[in-house]
């Protein structure tokens, strides 16, 4: 096998990451929650982030949307370190994440969803029009079509188009990285199909985008690269569309598949827990 | 490849513009969808007005009595108001009657007592209800006790503040004309009309302008019908009422009583600025932010914390305001003002007018609405020779009846989601 590699296609290989971790620690008191993680996020791609409950995903992704620093390694965005110790940190690089449980106010028409905490404002006024006007804008160019009306209540939104919105947010403010934490989880069938679209298109307008998902089909549906979690540390970061859903699986479940993954115990597995993520490695 | 959102201007087709049905239909969903508003407000007053006026033609469906209902219930009214904000919170004042009381006595102890002025009077009052309120809201947000419990203590603690200033069975007597008149004289008839024409034509002509404004944008508008139908509507329901009250209502007739009740400038004043920062500004976004989701406000970069301190300054400021009003209705403070049922008419005002008790949805029109039910109900049972006992227990089961519409609507709002 020749595909432990992340074999970046050759009209990919001048795209560097736009947003890069190196060596990331995290411990909680004495756990090790992240052991020398390295994650590649690119732009006008799909990262899928895996891994099973505890593997440390929420954690990587609260490290990068500034919830709480790391403990040691290297974040890069566009090529230089950043230090992101807040949100709004995060927010200010083009850093957004649409967190599970969405944090909409149902009694909030879409429109005061998408601008909470950032209303525009004239002469300290709320600019209703503006606001209007731009959330249509947004959701028009995402080509979502299934909500009527910018005014309608959040409450009366089913998932799907709570879902919607709440990526709508997050792509709102020109932001270059978008963080979705299971976008998926709670949405039927049809629904799951229009947000996965949604994230696809997504990065096809060039945005990063980093998915969390437990779905091996949505992951492998709609990902250019798959990072697998494995007990706090990275174990791969492969093309999605070198591998199969059962290499994925095992990889999460066992940290290594095949020649994709952890070195066995007993060869210095703690050492050599390569990601072998780095493009054009291997031919 | 652009990575900025709003690229791509969709050119949007003419501007919808939505008509008389597509308004009563939306209308229905909204009702539908659990969101009713005012809505059985609205009609329990009708039918309470209708009900009264048919056992009581003499007395109930006069302009002195009219008048009357409006110097009543303003002090609820101002109470109910300034409880909306810690309502749309999903929090709770049960000090506020008290606040209003203790403020009042404030201003009575210092005019009576020192020889104030009444305006240094009344900011003393305000002022008492602000130091209150920011007591209040301070131990809520910083030490995190449920303001079911803080208000509770604050029930307790400022009842006997006002009973310690007040004296034990007195009260006292406010000193010159200025605060009586507040809720007892009237406007001149000409300045009535003024505030009529002030009002119909702002509520008509500021509609209009936001119609032209957005359509000339090419956002969805109501069409003009729509809106010359609502503003008619609106300027018939004022100009009658101000007919009404232009007339000659004494009932002796010895001295003339006409015009518009002062305190209806208060009211209007309150309402509007009130509505005004709740709708107009972030902060009353924030508001109803935080009463929908605190978690979502929070992560969203709002100051949550400050944001609650500020609705439970302004409760205790505008009981602060009652106070002024309940001290003028009457023309002295007693240990009793604010006290006994005037909180909880309060509160039972804003839920009755449709303001919600789980948070995130009211108005300030639904404290005025509210009012108008609770006084309409205890004056129209009063004058039919019915006990207080009977005006209590019927408050309490309309109180009962809107809470449940209240906590109905809210589940069919949830179930209506996805």
């Amino acid at each position: 096998m020749t595909i432990a590699a992340d074999q970046a296609p050759s009209a990919e290989a001048g795209n560097a990451p736009l947003l890069s971790l190196r060596g990331i620690n995290k411990s909680f008191g004495a756990i090790e929650v992240l052991r020398s993680v390295d994650l590649d996020i690119r732009a006008g791609e799909v990262t899928a982030l895996v891994g099973d409950n505890g593997a440390g995903k929420s954690t990587l992704i609260k490290g990068l949307a500034g919830i709480y620093p790391y403990d040691s390694g290297t974040y890069s965005y566009e090529g230089r370190e950043v230090h992101v110790h807040s949100p709004k940190a995060a927010n200010a690089l083009g850093i957004e994440v649409v967190y599970q449980d969405l944090a909409l106010c149902d009694n909030l028409d879409i429109v005061h969803n998408m601008f909470l905490g950032r209303e525009e404002t004239e002469h300290g006024l709320l600019d209703e029009v503006s606001m209007e006007r731009k959330a249509g804008e947004t959701l028009a160019g995402l080509s979502v079509r299934t909500v009527k009306s910018v005014r309608q209540r959040v409450a009366s939104l089913s998932g799907g188009q709570r879902q919607t919105v709440a990526i709508a947010r997050a792509v709102l403010w020109n932001s270059r990285v978008v963080i979705l934490d299971e976008p998926t989880a709670a949405l039927g069938v049809a629904q799951t199909e229009q947000v996965l679209n949604l994230v696809r298109r997504l990065a096809d307008r060039g945005l990063a985008v980093l998915l969390i998902s437990h779905n091996m089909n949505d992951v492998l549906q709609v990902a250019d690269s798959i990072a697998v979690l494995y007990l706090g540390q990275m174990v791969a970061q492969v093309r999605g569309d070198s591998v199969t859903n059962s290499q994925v699986v095992e990889l999460i479940t066992a940290g290594r598949s095949g020649d994709l993954g952890m070195v066995p115990a007993g060869a210095g597995a703690r050492t050599a827990s390569t990601s072998s993520d780095e493009p054009g490695d291997n031919s | 490849m652009t990575t900025t959102a709003v690229s791509e201007t969709t050119g949007a087709p003419a501007p919808a513009q939505i008509g008389l049905v597509d308004t009563l239909k939306a209308y229905r969903d909204k009702v539908r969808g659990g969101d009713i508003g005012s809505l059985p407000a609205i009609l329990g007053l009708v039918a309470l007005v209708l009900f009264f006026s048919l056992k009581r033609p003499n007395n109930f469906p006069t302009a002195f009595n009219f008048a009357n209902l409006i110097t009543q219930g303003a002090a609820v009214m101002v109470l109910s108001m300034g409880l909306i904000f810690v309502l749309l919170l999903g929090e709770i004042d049960l000090s506020a009657g008290f606040t209003a009381g203790t403020s009042a006595a404030v201003m009575a102890k210092f005019m009576a007592n020192h020889g104030w002025p009444w305006p240094l009077g009344m900011l003393a009052c305000i002022v008492t209800g602000l130091v209150i309120g920011t007591t209040i809201g301070t131990i809520v947000t910083r030490l995190g006790i449920p303001s079911f419990v803080v208000t509770l203590a604050g029930f307790l603690a400022l009842g006997g503040v006002q009973l310690a200033i007040v004296g034990e069975g007195g009260s006292i007597q406010l000193p010159g004309k200025a605060v009586y008149n507040l809720d007892n004289a009237n406007l001149p008839i000409w300045l009535g009309w003024v505030l009529f024409l002030v009002v119909a034509g702002g509520f008509a002509g500021l509609n209009y302008y936001r119609i032209i404004a957005r359509r000339r944008i090419g956002l969805a508008t109501s069409s003009l019908s729509v809106w010359a139908l609502k503003s008619v509507t609106i300027a018939v329901i004022l100009g009658l009422a101000t007919a009404f009250l232009s007339k000659q209502r004494s009932p002796a007739s010895v001295a003339s009583i006409k015009g518009v009740p002062d305190v209806v400038l208060l009211l209007l004043f309150l309402l509007l600025s009130l509505t005004f920062l709740l709708v107009r500004t972030p902060l009353g976004r924030h508001i109803y932010a935080i009463g929908g989701n605190a978690e979502a406000a929070r992560r969203a970069g709002i100051n949550v914390p400050l944001t609650k301190t500020f609705c439970f300054i302004m409760c205790s400021t505008m009981a602060g305001v009652a106070g002024i009003v309940y001290a003028s209705n009457a023309n002295s403070v007693s240990a009793q003002t604010g006290g006994g049922t005037d909180l909880l008419l309060a509160v039972g005002a804003a839920v009755i007018g449709g303001c919600s008790l789980f948070g995130g949805r009211g108005r300030i029109l639904d404290a005025v609405i509210g009012g108008l039910v609770v006084v309409v109900i205890s004056n129209g049972m009063l004058l039919l020779n019915l006990k207080d006992a009977y005006v209590q227990i019927f408050s309490g089961l309309v109180l009962l009846v809107a809470a449940s519409v209240d906590a109905i609507s809210r589940r069919r709002a949830q179930a209506s989601g996805g």
